[in-house]
């Protein structure tokens, strides 16, 4: 019994090796992990606060925020999209942080004009098309160009692009079709383009790197996420849609509640200013920043090139919006078929 | 009785009176709080109740003196059992309750106004502990658990922390598939029309069109089950039963899988079957086949999950096809059986309870997993994909992962008892402690050829698929480029001599934390499994059955709902353990103590209770008997447990991806990061270096163990 209490109390005491709250800044990033960890060391050479960092996709992050609220752990979420930081915003869950933002492009102080300050744009990326040069070519197949050459039957089984109800890049692309050909015209076409299409995948990223590796032909996503691609070394050709394509707008928010909030709003002064935005050019970051005094990479989409609508942030971010466009989706177009394997 | 019981109240009384109640900053082992102990802080209860007016933290103050009132005063065996059972039950109830109603910043149902209270610390474990210890041994005293101190003492340890750290944190989860629409509260009328929705169950695969995710789901894992199983026991065969040469090299094949982290095998066999994939080019050049994506979908899923879990059906049969006693085959073949028939009515039937707990194992993995089906699922949907979605997923619907958690929890609870009534009631005892010096009968022609021919293609095929990981790590761009580099390595692990040894590598961080919580919860996980196996084969007490579901619940459950859960409950007081490592180890040790049970429970039913009778006879108590006769005997089990719960600690993704904190980053979640970003030779050069850890490990634990001896000749008949 003795030897058993031991042992019982050695396990439990283990358990009890507790943790340490030191002062310091907890971040989540929701970045690439190079311009996390960059703009992390950045920080603390500028600040001389202690920065500590970890690298989460949006939707985690937002569901442990949700799941954290009242005692976070987490001070500052940087980056991702902006859906995601709108919706923590609308829930309450982050507060505003006061964040000056004079120098910064008129998408990126819309979003803060929509979520009450809540969270401030830092970077923005457009809406694209990517195909596979080598498989396009053994099937001899055009290149499209438009969003409507995406429903050429020619390119049946070769389209591959995210489910909406999961993935926040298409349901971007449902709200920018909606505002590009009004709503009965956009699921026309969304209909008419998922019938080539392959696979409806879970993850907005999967369809490009999937077209990366030739797996599909074809990918709609995001245009900073294939210029990645590409410069690993992918055959991927990148198109922007010549009816004029959406953007998200990626944020920073201060968790409500934070055990720093300081610091925390130190952060986001600091992540909102060009130089440190412009660092983002060393580890290869292809969107485009949201301090109007930040200098752009040569090979990153030039917005200013791109022809952009309007997009509509606090419409289609509305859940009620949200929930309407996404049970249609459902109905006419993963209901209509398509989603075919060869 | 007494001097046990008195022990514990020391201990308990101890934790009262001087460890800090709450948790300390910087951990009670910093002893920092040891200059505070008079602070509200860092203060004893005892402490707190007389300086800081916390009164209700008086509570086990009052349990403890009446216990030692009880154990000073009373005489009969009974009475004092009783006395014990009352003043700790007492005790422990008030601390429970003090700990559930006064949460956080502000009491719960606004029970005295204004009082919040942090986190619980060491001095309320060890309380906690002390209390638990006295009740369990007054019920020990009522004769329950053959009187054994140590056996009602091992229930409610487990118990308790079954209750605290699976059904405390999966309620949390659980009970939102009963809220209602639109912030309505709970409710019970939308639950089972969502719940027994076409969506969920539709069988229109059956006629040609999709099934609903549940019925994917269920007909993926009763094939992976029984495929895992059959392939497992057929390595098992040809390791015990045949003079097969290169058995060392096949050993390390059929380990492999379970140390890939879980993506790599999906990238793998991308590369390889594919639309794009090497042999799908080879096949298209050399027949003019079509290239088609046939691996997205139920195929690919299947076979993935075929080479991820056959493994843990192999670390199961193996021991339990080695402990099957030769004495049984000689007998059949001296009453003139031939092998198959021995094979088919004497070895096969003993080896039932390592088939079902083997298929068990099999069909939760399938259920539960995750990565296969998120890289290679296409339109084939599965539950588990499903309910990270919902949590997730662009549209947060928390009551859906609640109900589809449900679902498969029921289909958990559906195999779980069946294979209970396949098993039986029988006996399998087969290692008696008697001479039995026998040699395994060889399997006959037909079957070894069989088990040759599933087998060892499917070994050459691992090997092909690893070797193809290691190449990918050493080229620039696996699948097009394919110049060697070790530019991937570099990154991930550079070390600079500069100034002493300087870790430069951006992967060193998440390796050593992860080795390190690998490393703790890993002997804590086979303790625990095994334990709780002990407990179940060789006790009886109320409500076994029950108990044994419930150790099930954790391992059933996806590990996105595990992830969410745990931070749901244990970001708050009364235990608040987000952002820390032992989240990460409690969520490890929880989630993969099946794994030993299982284990535990298949190797024990082999052992004959005359040995643990004889053990007692002579004097041992059980805890003896446990370590010395069956702890030594369970070799294979204990090095399957270790080995499994190691190794999960280190692959395991959807779980610790909310529980992940900057200062404890692991290697998966730091993994799929750089793949979400598209550095997949960054992702695979890691990857290698953690299997290669892992089968380090593995081999130094086998070394460490060693083979039990059960004094048979290690050899099998010609």
């Amino acid at each position: 019994m003795n030897k058993f209490s031991s042992i019982s109390l050695a396990a439990v005491l283990a358990v009890l090796a507790a943790p340490a709250f030191a002062d310091e800044l907890n971040v989540v990033c929701s970045n690439e992990q190079d311009w996390c960890d960059l703009m992390a060391s950045n920080f603390e050479a500028a600040t001389g606060i202690d920065v500590a960092m970890v690298r989460k996709s949006t939707g985690e992050t937002l569901a442990q925020v949700r799941a954290e609220a009242g005692n976070p752990k987490i001070d500052v979420w940087w980056g991702g999209t902006g859906d995601p930081h709108l919706i923590a915003a609308a829930e309450d869950l982050t507060e505003a942080s006061g964040a000056d933002t004079s120098a910064l492009l008129p998408w990126a102080v819309n979003i803060a004009e929509i979520s009450g300050g809540k969270t401030i744009g830092i970077h923005a990326g457009a809406l694209g098309i990517a195909y596979n040069a080598d498989i396009l070519a053994e099937k001899g197949l055009k290149a499209p160009a438009c969003w409507k050459d995406l429903a050429d039957p020619a390119y049946k089984g070769e389209i591959q692009v995210a489910n909406p109800n999961s993935s926040g890049t298409a349901y971007t692309e449902l709200a920018t079709l909606t505002q590009l050909f009004g709503e009965d015209e956009a699921f026309k076409l969304l209909a008419e383009i998922g019938a080539n299409v392959n696979q409806y995948t879970k993850s907005g990223s999967a369809p490009s790197k999937a077209a990366a590796r030739g797996e599909t032909t074809i990918s709609i996503g995001f245009m900073h996420d294939m210029v990645n691609l590409r410069k690993a070394g992918f055959p991927l050709e990148i198109v922007a849609p010549c009816e004029g394509t959406g953007y998200e707008v990626g944020g920073v928010s201060v968790i409500k509640g934070a055990k720093n909030p300081e610091a925390a709003k130190k952060w986001v002064d600091f992540v909102l200013t060009a130089e440190a935005q412009q660092a983002g050019l060393q580890v290869g970051v292809y969107n485009v920043p949201s301090n109007s005094g930040a200098s752009l990479d040569p090979d990153s989409p030039d917005l200013s090139s791109i022809k952009l609508i309007d997009y509509d942030f606090a419409t289609y971010g509305a859940s009620d919006t949200r929930e309407r466009l996404l049970a249609r989706w459902e109905a006419e177009v993963k209901g209509a078929g398509g989603a075919v394997e060869e | 009785m007494k001097r046990t019981a008195g022990l514990w109240l020391l201990i308990g009384l101890a934790g009262y009176a001087l460890l800090p109640w709450y948790m300390v900053s910087g951990g009670v082992f910093s002893l920092g709080w040891m200059n505070e102990m008079t602070g509200t802080g860092a203060a004893p209860a005892l402490l707190q109740v007389v300086l800081h007016g916390k009164w209700w933290l008086s509570g086990p103050l009052p349990a403890f003196a009446a216990a030692a009132l009880v154990l000073a005063l009373v005489h009969g065996q009974t009475a004092m059992a009783r006395g014990l059972i009352i003043a700790a039950a007492a005790g422990l109830g008030f601390l429970i309750a003090e700990a559930l109603l006064i949460p956080g910043t502000a009491a719960r149902f606004g029970w005295i106004a204004g009082e919040g209270q942090p986190g619980m610390g060491a001095g309320a474990f060890v309380t906690a502990l002390g209390l638990l210890m006295i009740l369990t041994t007054g019920i020990s005293g009522l004769g329950r658990g053959r009187g054994d101190a140590f056996v009602t003492g091992l229930i409610g340890l487990i118990v308790a922390l079954v209750a605290t750290f699976v059904f405390y944190p999966v309620a949390h989860v659980l009970i939102r598939a009963f809220e209602m629409k639109g912030g309505a509260g709970y409710g019970i009328s939308e639950f089972f029309g969502r719940f027994f929705s076409a969506d969920l169950w539709g069988l229109g695969c059956l006629t040609g069109a999709e099934c609903g995710p549940a019925i994917n789901s269920l007909i993926l894992a009763v094939m992976t089950g029984a495929g895992t199983t059959a392939l497992g026991l057929a390595f098992a065969l040809i390791f015990t039963r045949t003079g097969f040469r290169a058995k060392p090299l096949l050993r390390v094949l059929t380990i492999i899988p379970i140390i890939t982290p879980p993506f790599v095998i999906g990238l793998a066999l991308i590369l390889l079957f594919g639309r794009a994939g090497t042999v799908t080019e080879f096949f298209a050049d050399a027949f003019g086949w079509e290239k088609t994506r046939w691996l997205y979908g139920f195929g690919g899923i299947y076979l993935a999950q075929m080479l991820s879990f056959t493994p843990i059906a192999f670390l199961v049969l193996i021991g339990v096809v080695e402990g099957v006693s030769p004495s049984m085959e000689e007998a059949s073949q001296t009453l003139d059986a031939d092998r198959w028939q021995t094979f088919r009515y004497v070895s096969l039937p003993l080896m039932r309870p390592g088939l079902a707990n083997a298929f068990l194992l099999g069909f939760i993995e399938s259920l539960a997993d995750f990565g296969n089906p998120l890289v290679l699922g296409g339109n084939f949907n599965v539950l588990s994909t499903e309910i990270y979605f919902a949590i997730v997923g662009a549209v947060a619907d928390p009551a859906k992962a609640a109900i589809l958690s449900i679902a498969l929890l029921v289909m958990t609870l559906g195999a779980f008892l069946i294979q209970r009534r396949w098993v039986g009631k029988k006996s399998y005892a087969t290692v008696t402690g008697k001479a039995d010096s026998g040699r395994h009968a060889a399997l006959n022609p037909a079957l070894r050829w069989a088990c040759y021919l599933t087998a060892l293609p499917w070994a050459a095929f691992t090997a092909a698929i690893y070797s193809m990981i290691v190449f990918g790590s050493f080229v620039k761009l696996w699948g097009y480029d394919h110049s060697f580099t070790l530019e991937h390595y570099i990154r991930a692990f550079s070390v600079s001599f500069a100034n002493g040894v300087r870790f430069t590598g951006s992967a060193w961080d998440s390796y050593f934390t992860t080795l390190t919580i690998a490393g703790i919860s890993a002997p804590l996980t086979a303790f625990v499994g095994l334990a709780t196996a002990y407990l179940l084969v060789r006790q009886k007490f109320a409500g076994k059955e029950a108990f044994e579901f419930s150790t099930m619940l954790s391992f059933a459950i996806p590990g996105t709902v595990i992830g969410v859960a745990y931070v749901m409950a244990f970001n708050f007081p009364p235990i608040e353990l987000t952002g820390t490592s032992v989240i990460l180890i409690l969520v490890f040790v929880f989630r993969n103590m099946p794994v030993g049970v299982r284990g535990g429970i298949a190797a024990m039913s082999q052992l004959d209770r005359s040995l643990d009778e004889a053990s007692l006879m002579l004097g041992a108590n059980s805890f003896t008997t446990a370590r010395r006769v069956i702890a030594p005997l369970l070799g294979p089990a204990i090095l399957a447990a270790l080995t499994y719960s190691f190794v999960r600690a280190i692959t395991s993704v959807s779980a610790v991806i909310f529980l992940v904190s900057a200062r404890h980053n692991m290697a998966t979640s730091f993994i799929v990061g750089r793949v979400e970003n598209g550095e997949f030779g960054f992702a695979i050069a890691y990857s290698a270096v953690l299997i290669l850890t892992m089968l380090a490990a593995i081999l130094i634990l086998q070394l460490l163990i060693g083979k039990r001896r059960l004094r048979r000749a290690d050899r099998v008949e010609a």
